[in-house]
């Protein structure tokens, strides 16, 4: 199987990703999305992508259909690459497929799905339908959802990687669960991407997975950024403060965003929408400057404090 | 699923709000004027109750079973499966609950209404009227479009609680077997809405667990007298 080790390079790429945000927050709003490499390749992708948990999980209503497909169409003309699914989300990735037919098919799409089923054996099958529905040569990225299985599935994963049939392989968890499993795979498979929830409130990645994915160079993908919407809804009520404008920041979506895609070991946030304004509005949040260390700990003060 | 009793209801909801009410919305613009046949069947279904009789209690059944096998089908699997994976499931109960009905109301006659309590009797025709009559013109008071209405014998709460509303009155010892699958339904239901913070989210559970209660109350209460009745004078 064609790994790259967990070695030298990594490490290397990693730290050169890095880089430019252990600076301080400095620097003009940029147009595009910034990028940060994916440790076991080097290839870069932009640090906001697109969840499609709820968000596109519509059925057959072709109204609603159409504009998951004007969401994507923003997403991508904004510079965005990452979309994420999975077969758990429902008509997701149905919905997704029917969105890039409308497309085109964007040439520039990474497409990150999962498998999610208790039967090893099942796994080939199941990718097979959802690559179907997602109408795709292949994906880029294939992850064991909610770490179901991954003792079954990770060698099939890997072989269909060595096979060309995937890109990338990785293992996902939520809402701060099974945190010690994560970190065990971490540390014993030769796995390019992790996926878990990190926010300005639940930050317990930042103890052990976090650290452990820099120094294992491992790709880190972020969901639920906004708590799915629980932190915005609490958020909304007050001002943005204003210090947050040394950042770029026009809303608090961008504040919570920056937070999440300025910790170094990061590599893309996938906040969820059914807006395009609000797709626009969160690749925004990688364009702009980023905050430092020292702003990332008043951000998580000040959120604490409400 | 590993942790299974750290999920609650709001992580396991998949689909907003909107598109759980888009569903009941394309739903009966797909099958409209179809609303219009199933709320004469339910008003039918009061007269029969008023009229009663074995023959009244097999209708009744009859027309309760084809509610929920056609909720089940057109519903469940046809509509809701769409953005619900457990939606599968919830088909085949339905159309479990409509063979319960044909074979213990239609064929057995267990549903003939017959002389229950005042108590059991006001709340059944009041689950029937509300769920029948009430619960659609609920729809606008919540703030969505008529176009949104769940009505009788097309969706599932307001089919759900006219049976236990029919179950309250059919006398003192009701078919306790066609319970079930409602009263899940209800708490299904009512978790769904309260997932989505929907105001109304409780109205459907508290109307089941009422009926239920109501007729474990009246059994109990039947037997009570039915022993003091046998007591030596």
């Amino acid at each position: 199987m064609a790994h790259f080790p967990n070695g030298t390079r990594r490490r290397l790429l990693g730290a050169l990703a890095a880089t430019p945000l252990l600076g301080p927050a400095i620097g003009l709003a940029q147009s595009r999305p910034a990028t940060r490499a994916i440790p076991s390749s080097g290839e870069a992708l932009p640090l906001v992508g697109l969840g499609s948990w709820i968000t596109f999980n519509v059925g057959n209503d072709r109204v609603a259909r159409d504009a998951s497909t004007e969401v994507m169409r923003a997403f991508f003309q904004a510079g965005g690459r990452l979309i994420d699914s999975s077969p758990m989300y429902g008509s997701a990735q149905d919905v997704i497929g029917y969105g890039l037919r409308k497309l085109g098919r964007p040439t520039n799409l990474f497409a990150a799905d999962k498998v999610w089923i208790a039967d090893g054996d099942e796994g080939r099958a199941q990718i097979e339908t959802s690559r179907r529905l997602w109408g795709i040569p292949r994906f880029d990225l294939m992850q064991v959802h909610n770490l179901l299985s991954w003792q079954a599935h990770l060698p099939t994963l890997f072989a269909m990687k060595a096979a060309g049939q995937l890109r990338y392989v990785g293992i996902t968890t939520s809402h701060g669960r099974r945190h010690d499993d994560m970190e065990q795979v971490m540390a014993s498979q030769p796995i390019d991407f992790v996926q878990f929830t990190y926010n300005l409130i639940d930050r317990e990645a930042e103890q052990r997975l976090l650290p452990l994915a820099r120094e294992r160079g491992i790709a880190v993908i972020v969901n639920r950024p906004f708590q799915q919407g629980a932190l915005l809804d609490r958020l909304g009520r007050r001002p943005l403060p204003s210090w947050a404008a040394e950042i770029d920041c026009t809303s608090w979506a961008q504040f919570a965003l920056k937070f999440v895609i300025s910790h170094p070991a990061v590599t893309c946030a996938i906040p969820a929408t059914t807006r395009v304004d609000h797709v626009r509005e969160n690749l925004g949040a990688a364009a702009g400057r980023l905050p430092d260390q020292a702003l990332r700990s008043r951000m998580a003060a000040f959120v604490a404090r409400l | 699923m590993s942790e299974w009793w750290t999920y609650g209801p709001r992580d396991l909801l998949l689909f907003s709000s909107r598109t759980y009410y888009r569903l009941f919305e394309l739903y009966n613009l797909e099958w409209w004027p179809l609303q219009l046949a199933a709320l004469a069947f339910g008003v039918a279904m009061l007269g029969l109750w008023r009229h009663g009789g074995d023959r009244a209690g097999r209708a009744i059944a009859v027309i309760l079973a084809v509610g929920w096998l056609w909720v089940g089908w057109a519903f469940h699997a046809q509509r809701y499966a769409s953005i619900n994976l457990a939606a599968a499931y919830f088909a085949w109960a339905f159309a479990v609950q409509a063979l319960l009905l044909l074979w213990l109301g239609g064929v057995r006659g267990q549903l003939a209404p017959t002389q229950a309590a005042r108590l059991h009797r006001r709340a059944g025709l009041g689950l029937l009227l509300f769920s029948v009559l009430a619960f659609p013109l609920m729809t606008p008071l919540l703030g969505r479009g008529w176009t949104q209405a769940e009505v009788f014998g097309m969706a599932p709460d307001p089919t759900a609680l006219a049976t236990l509303g029919i179950l309250l009155v059919t006398g003192r010892t009701p078919a306790w077997v066609l319970f079930p699958i409602p009263v899940a339904w209800c708490l299904v239901s009512g978790s769904t809405l309260w997932a989505m913070d929907a105001p109304d989210f409780a109205l459907v559970p508290l109307a089941a667990l009422l009926a239920v209660g109501l007729a474990v109350v009246g059994r109990l209460t039947g037997s009570f007298r039915q022993v003091w009745g046998r007591r030596p004078k």
